[in-house]
């Protein structure tokens, strides 16, 4: 795979780059992976659809060349499940940020995961909202600094991967910007996957939550990543169960999925029609 | 279901206009007095095919809707008080992405949760500045559940020809009250289906580039063209931009689409205006009281009329001036503590002529409340 030559730039509307996204910043190497993942499924983009909310992360959508949706703070699912649900042969294909995904958006995420309609959210977790300068969002974890904690936080963090699969994702995965491979795997197959799929991707963000927390560059940032994960139930876990597992952590293909039942509900409703 | 006679709530009403107008897509949160909007689409929707999500909160419904008209469907969702506060931030989106869509308001007693199964006309300055920023819109409302009916269908009509949110303006009385309607025949009255691009594929298509006649024609997402829908400033593909230039004549666009066709969106009834020298100007259920006021003083002698708004948003501001300039004294009967007052004074000659007979305890104004206030302008006591 690592020598498989890609056309992603087929997918990519150049006219707009250079991207804004910071240098260092991990959010390129994700766009990376799903243009990778994208070309791998040969997906047809006139069938795709890329919805966002606001962020750094959101930015992703005005670079693709889908049908693109970029909506308002937290609401990027709600604004995919009309859109699927209207016409469910559509790929849904959600970029969201911390915040965005968590924060302001988190009850639209877990109704989206409860319902198990056919949408990928890809959770780009830089641990901090990075548009506005820096501040912690639900993913920062306890005792770091923000420009709006610059004492440190007491605000805990959650586990996006057992918050999905509590909330009836039925595909989850994790993994990091430094494992891009990785990532296109886990991508490929929440896309293909019918049925709410979730991809957590840690993406550092070098120039705040790096700086402010004395993380170092990028290459640092993303080594960490490397030396903080292993796969799913690697035995290191038992001498060091501070690591961060990655991997997928549900995969289940038999969850009815939201689409599917209501047109069950539509082939009852429609017999009963005089 | 062609010409049927029904015996229906307000609510019933409307969900029947939609249906004529060819609603497709409808989510929604419960809230009174709306409620049974919801619950009446959940059955009707799929017999159809038609879709109904209840989603998590009124904002989702709102985005939702959003989401589904882009891919060409026609698009509903409905709330009250509260949930029409929550709708704002997306309502706004609508406004600058120019995504039709219906939002019907079944208004009840605020601010806050207010009074939530009694009746009021609190949100009429919200439907219009709701949401921030400059903008126009378009916000309907009716009297009668004849009226109900037709100005929903108005309300998809308007919708799609302006590309635009449109409010339905309703209140608790109108929403629950029970009266007979009429479903036309199909045909009967106009249905405007969306205006989509000829733009072959392969040639650019500027989703964002009005015609000659102000319109701008629609691709739906799956469809050929792919272009995409912000909620900044954008270019004519959609593409944002903070050029001065752009974000001047979008803007202008914006409001100019609405207000410059006043003339075009306004409905209105009126009653025994014609040597009028008290008119009484009302909307929705409080138009009921002022219209059976004005009757039985016609048959007193005393020369009553009443103009009925229809249109609230844009505001038929030259309506209201030429239709009051002949009269003594003008009031504006309205739950509220005098939104349309203020409005009427703007459009009017003299605002020193203009009076506000309102009820503001959720319950519904009655002719006796405005009597009482018109006997005392006309000088004989109360």
């Amino acid at each position: 795979m690592a020598n498989k030559k890609y056309n992603v730039k087929n997918y990519l509307r150049e006219r707009f780059f250079p991207h804004i996204w910071c240098p260092g910043c991990g959010h390129g190497i994700v766009l990376g992976s799903l243009l990778r993942a994208v070309e791998e499924l040969e997906l047809d983009p006139t069938n795709t659809v890329m919805t966002s909310g606001i962020g750094c992360s959101a930015r992703i959508s005005g670079y693709v060349n889908f049908h693109s949706l970029h909506t308002i703070h937290g609401r990027a699912l709600a604004f995919a499940t009309g859109v699927k649900l209207a016409k469910p042969k559509l790929n849904l294909i959600v970029p969201m940020g911390d915040g965005d995904a968590l924060a302001i958006g988190g009850n639209h995420f877990i109704h989206a995961a409860r319902r198990n309609i056919d949408i990928t959210a890809i959770v780009m977790n830089n641990k901090i909202y990075g548009m506005t300068g820096g501040q912690f969002s639900p993913l920062t974890g306890y005792g770091q600094k923000a420009t709006t904690a610059p004492y440190s936080t007491i605000d805990n963090e959650f586990d996006v991967v057992k918050l999905s699969k509590a909330a009836g994702a039925s595909f989850v995965a994790r993994s990091t910007t430094f494992h891009a491979t990785e990532s296109i795997d886990f991508i490929k197959r929440a896309i293909s996957h019918k049925g709410f799929s979730v991809v957590e991707i840690f993406s550092q963000c070098p120039t705040h939550y790096g700086r402010k927390n004395k993380k170092g560059d990028a290459a640092n940032m993303m080594e960490n990543y490397k030396n903080s994960t292993v796969p799913i139930g690697s035995k290191k876990l038992e001498k060091d169960p501070s690591l961060i597992e990655r991997g997928v952590f549900v995969d289940n293909d038999q969850a009815p999925e939201y689409c599917d039942e209501y047109e069950k509900i539509i082939q009852v409703a429609s017999k009963g029609r005089a | 279901m062609n010409n049927k006679i029904k015996f229906v709530q307000g609510n019933e009403a409307c969900v029947e206009g939609a249906l004529y107008a060819g609603v497709d897509f409808f989510a929604g949160y419960p809230i009174t007095p709306s409620t049974e909007i919801a619950e009446l689409l959940s059955k009707e929707l799929p017999k159809r095919k038609g879709k109904f999500i209840q989603m998590e909160d009124e904002i989702a419904s709102m985005a939702a809707i959003i989401g589904a008209s882009l891919t060409g469907n026609k698009v509903m969702t409905a709330t009250s008080g509260p949930g029409f506060s929550l709708k704002q931030e997306a309502l706004g989106y609508a406004c600058m992405a120019e995504i039709p869509c219906v939002i019907v308001n079944v208004q009840r007693g605020g601010p806050s949760t207010g009074n939530p199964t009694h009746v009021s006309q609190g949100d009429v300055n919200q439907a219009r500045w709701g949401t921030h920023g400059d903008h126009s819109i378009i916000a309907l409302t009716a009297s009668n559940h004849q009226d109900v009916f037709e100005m929903t269908v108005e309300a998809f009509n308007l919708a799609e020809t302006y590309r635009t949110p449109v409010i339905l303006l309703f209140d608790e009385v109108i929403g629950h009250m029970r009266e007979k309607i009429q479903i036309p025949e199909e045909g009967e009255l106009p249905v405007v289906q969306r205006l989509r691009t000829f733009v072959q594929k392969g040639v650019d298509y500027h989703p964002y580039l009005p015609r000659e006649d102000g319109r701008l024609p629609m691709s739906d997402f799956g469809s050929e063209h792919r272009y995409n829908v912000t909620g900044l400033f954008h270019d004519m593909w959609g593409f944002p931009s903070n050029n001065p230039k752009v974000v001047r004549e979008l803007l202008h666009h914006l409001v100019d689409k609405i207000e410059n066709n006043v003339d075009q969106i306004t409905r209105h009834k009126e009653y025994w205006l014609d040597d009028a020298e008290y008119i009484l100007v009302s909307y929705g259920s409080s138009a009921r009281s002022a219209i059976h006021l004005a009757k039985n003083r016609r048959e007193r002698g005393n020369k009553i009329g009443v103009l009925e708004l229809q249109t609230i948003w844009p505001f038929p501001k030259e309506l209201i001036r030429e239709k009051c300039a002949g009269a003594r004294a003008v009031i504006v009967v309205e739950m509220n503590m005098g939104q349309v007052l203020q409005q009427v004074k703007c459009a009017v000659d003299d605002p020193a002529s203009v009076f506000l007979a309102n009820r503001i305890d959720g319950e519904l104004i009655t002719p006796t409340n405005i009597k009482t206030l018109l006997r005392v302008i006309q000088g004989k006591g109360v």
